[in-house]
């Protein structure tokens, strides 16, 4: 057997009383494609941080090429050969593409080595087939290619070891496949990759091993086969079985919200144009695009934050002139917003804050301008029960708490304003199946209510799962909206990029 | 071989919040005790004196008190406004804006006697807040950086304030730059006999309670905080961020505009050129030792009270220069900075080898 790459041994990491890693085993020999696959509090990022360097293990050691090494930051981290592709970038959005490759390199003298990182772009280029303009900027950059130029930066320094941590959430399909083709050429090479993921379909396609984690300890350890099916692998990491949400027929009711020739002014933004959508009760609605074709900006108008230039927005049938997010919460519009950590939540203060953001104006979380901070933790401490969110408590800091109970929180948010409309824009993204499964199921509940829920999505996936109509977006406008029945990949797949269906 | 590193901490103990500007400020002490050798001083005697004869009589207590007034209120002024993340460093022309009003109003022959001192207190309130709403203007409007504005400000005041001492309001007969008395009955009462315990005094120490309530209690207090922890989901969730961050500014320079209030009605009856020695730039220090709360504003204003009028009698008793008063303030604001370091990370000590 080859020497392996990286073994990890009997990693346990404890915070206070939580034991986050519990006796970790974990090895990668070259030209291994190794999934990481577990729920949110699983203790991936934990296994991943000690790795690289963030915590220092309480217990177990770590070998690189069988030699034991310390790794105490980054630094070592690197200087070992292990790289991580985080799912948040670090680059600096002001500088080209070159110049973010060469911060932190070693130059020549005091000049930098541009022809040589020139020169090293081309062969990554080559070799992983990674390509990028080294010149352009990289504020003008996809999501896509800001995430290769990170992968680009780990193998600039020397990486051997690449990390990637559920890399495909900000992708479109097509841009995943490029990326799984970059990261075999890697392998191929000799390189080790571990992959971190939620998508049951991508470790199968992608990975050679994989490795369940559940609650700290080591659920599986197996070498990917066709003979392993989804639902076993779902089940390692639930550990209990897991079946699809049902979705019953339900009535539609009356329109509750729709949008006439709604456009938008430009700017720096995506314009909306002459945008038509109706949406009843009893109905999920599907928005289908590729990212940034105007999801975002139709989110942000009904939301109340991004003014209508033209047309009609109207609520329960009532036209809304003005819009703010504080007249569409009062109109029972609910939001689940994309950035659940930066437009959601406030991940600094306490959990309960969070949660009452929008409501501590009203009754009974406030009286004459007074908050009542009993009321708050009543409120708080019922909705951690009712929707099964782990956290240490009304006051723990709400950026403590893992993806999917951060989307609990959210969703209990809105949920106990009892919401005519719940829009939610990319629900389930860095959600495990089961968080994922608890959310779809909250949406069902409020279609069988009579409720309206807009669903927007680049996962079609969970659109096809869960929608009873698909309207899709391209360049601002609305292509076409078709029922579920009519709407199958390929066309909605057209539509998505631009070309009316036949 | 041993390295220090940092590690994130996931909470933060509450104890924390006492200790460590507790630890900053020996620290300071241990960092400054250098000086004073250097200045050919002892240390026990000098700290000694720096530290005991503020607080030795009922006198110096009142005077330590007297000197904490103003501080406490441009403290209460910088830990309102940070909050907000609107980094106000203009409460020292705030300040003089509110000790202007405050002597322009005492100043009126035709004002009802009973209406003085009231009408003083709101005109300075206001002069302070309205001067602090500048930076905050500019800022919410057309994103101009408010640390630059509000400290330029602070020099605009300023010689404002002395064209008006050489012109206007120069005394005709001394011909000193000083402004005209305010009457008699504008001067703020005083609530202890035979000394200079003014009504200003019994205003701060009201004030950071009800900042305090304010801050943790009220809509308001809660959208300062949400404003400035994370703009944007404040916005999403319906707070206007820029009528908070104008409500802010109002408060903030009201706050100090009231210390400019005490200084005149209660000290010094004018406005004369060196009535601030930088009151306002110490209350930024005053209110990061505090942790930016409120309650705590009321111990680290008295803390510098103390370094300030203690520096004096040091100064006479050992020849060391008061200017290690000055010194302590600086070195304290930076021992302060590093000690919030450990609220987010703790120290871990690792043998490199068996880590």
């Amino acid at each position: 057997m080859a020497q392996a790459l990286l073994e990890m041994r009997g990693i346990t990491k404890r915070f206070g009383a939580v034991v986050a890693n519990d006796r970790v085993d974990l090895s990668l020999l070259p030209g291994d494609i190794l999934g990481l696959l577990g729920e949110n509090g699983a203790g991936k990022t934990t296994l991943m941080n000690v790795l690289f360097g963030t915590y220092a293990p309480d217990e177990g050691t770590i070998a690189i090429d069988g030699k034991p090494v310390a790794i105490h930051s980054a630094a070592d981290a690197l200087a070992l050969g292990i790289g991580m592709v985080h799912q948040h970038f670090h680059l600096v959005p002001s500088m080209t593409v070159l110049e973010n490759l060469m911060i932190g390199l070693p130059g020549k003298g005091l000049r930098l080595d541009e022809a040589g990182a020139r020169a090293r772009l081309a062969d990554v280029k080559a070799r992983f087939g990674l390509g990028l303009d080294p010149d352009a900027l990289v504020s003008g950059l996809a999501i896509g290619e800001q995430q290769r130029l990170e992968i680009i930066k780990v193998l600039f320094r020397g990486a051997r070891i690449v990390i990637l941590d559920e890399p495909t959430a900000v992708l479109t399909p097509q841009e995943a496949e490029g990326l799984f083709a970059a990261l075999r050429a890697m392998a191929a090479e000799g390189f080790g990759v571990v992959f971190i993921s939620h998508k049951l379909h991508e470790i199968r396609s992608l990975t050679h091993k994989v490795t369940v984690l559940r609650q700290g300890r080591i659920a599986a350890s197996l070498a990917m086969s066709d003979a392993i099916t989804d639902r076993q692998l779902a089940e390692l990491m639930c550990g209990h079985e897991l079946t699809p949400p049902v979705k019953p027929a339900s009535e539609t009711g009356e329109v509750l919200l729709s949008l006439d020739g709604v456009s938008t002014a430009g700017g720096r933004r995506v314009r909306l144009r002459d945008v038509s959508l109706q949406v009843r009760g009893g109905e999920i609605l599907g928005i289908a695009g590729v990212s940034g074709n105007g999801q975002r900006e139709l989110a942000d108008v009904i939301a109340g934050m991004l003014p209508v230039a033209s047309g009609t927005l109207q609520v329960g049938g009532l036209a809304v002139r003005e819009t703010s997010p504080r007249v569409m919460q009062a109109l029972g519009i609910g939001r689940v917003p994309e950035d659940r950590m930066t437009t959601g939540l406030i991940t600094s203060l306490p959990l309960s804050d969070s949660m009452v953001l929008p409501l501590v104006a009203k009754k009974p979380f406030s009286r004459f301008g007074f908050i009542d901070h009993g009321a708050i933790r009543r409120f708080v401490t019922e909705q951690i029960t009712a929707f099964g969110i782990r956290a240490a408590g009304p006051d723990a800091r709400t950026g403590t708490l893992s993806g999917g109970n951060l989307q609990k929180a959210l969703l209990a948010r809105e949920l106990s304003q009892d919401p005519r409309v719940l829009l939610a824009a990319q629900p389930i993204r860095g959600l495990d199946v089961g968080a994922a499964r608890f959310v779809h199921e909250q949406f069902l509940a409020l279609r069988a209510a009579g409720r309206a829920v807009i669903v927007i999505s680049e996962d079609l996936e969970e659109l096809f799962q869960i929608s009873d109509r698909i309207a899709v977006f391209f360049e601002g406008r609305v292509m076409d909206v078709l029922p579920i029945a009519q709407a199958s990949v390929a066309r909605i797949g057209l539509l998505m990029s631009g070309q009316e269906a036949a | 071989m041993i390295r220090l590193r940092l590690e994130q901490r996931a909470a933060t103990p509450a104890w924390f919040y006492v200790a460590l500007p507790v630890a900053a400020m020996l620290a300071t002490l241990l960092l400054c005790a250098g000086l004073v050798v250097l200045a050919g001083g002892d240390v026990i005697e000098a700290y000694g004196t720096l530290f005991l004869s503020p607080v030795a009589s009922r006198f110096a207590l009142v005077e330590t008190a007297v000197k904490a007034a103003p501080l406490i209120f441009t403290g209460l002024a910088v830990a309102i406004a940070f909050r907000a993340k609107f980094w106000n460093i203009g409460g020292e022309g705030q300040l003089l804006m509110g000790a202007m009003a405050a002597a322009f109003i005492g100043g009126r022959e035709g004002l009802p006697a009973v209406s003085l001192i009231p009408l003083m207190i709101l005109a300075g309130a206001l002069a302070g807040g309205i001067w602090a709403l500048v930076p905050a203007l500019l800022r919410t409007r057309y994103k101009v950086d408010e640390v630059v504005v509000s400290l330029l400000l602070n020099f605009i005041v300023f010689y404002g304030m002395m064209a008006l001492l050489d012109g206007v309001w120069k005394d005709p007969l001394s011909g000193y730059p000083d402004s005209p008395d305010i009457r008699e009955e504008a001067g703020f009462p005083i609530l202890l006999p035979r000394t200079r315990l003014h009504l200003g005094v019994g205003l701060a120490l009201i004030a950071a309670p009800l900042v305090f309530v304010l801050m943790r209690k009220t809509v308001l207090g809660f959208a300062i905080r949400a404003v400035g922890e994370n703009a944007q989901a404040a916005a999403y969730a319906g707070f206007s961020t820029a009528r908070v961050t104008m409500a802010t500014a109002l408060l903030s320079g009201a706050m100090a505009g009231l210390a400019g209030v005490g200084e005149v009605a209660g000290l010094h009856y004018q406005v004369m050129a060196g009535i601030s020695p930088g009151y306002g730039y110490t209350g930024i220090v005053i209110a990061m030792l505090a942790g930016l709360n409120p309650l705590g504003v009321v111990p680290a204003a008295f803390f510098f009270a103390i370094v300030i009028t203690g520096a004096e009698a040091m100064s006479r008793a050992t020849g060391i220069p008061v200017y290690l008063s000055d010194v302590i303030q600086g070195t304290a604001l930076i021992t302060m900075l590093i000690a919030l370091l450990f609220t987010r990370y703790r120290l871990r000590l690792k043998g490199v080898g068996h880590g």
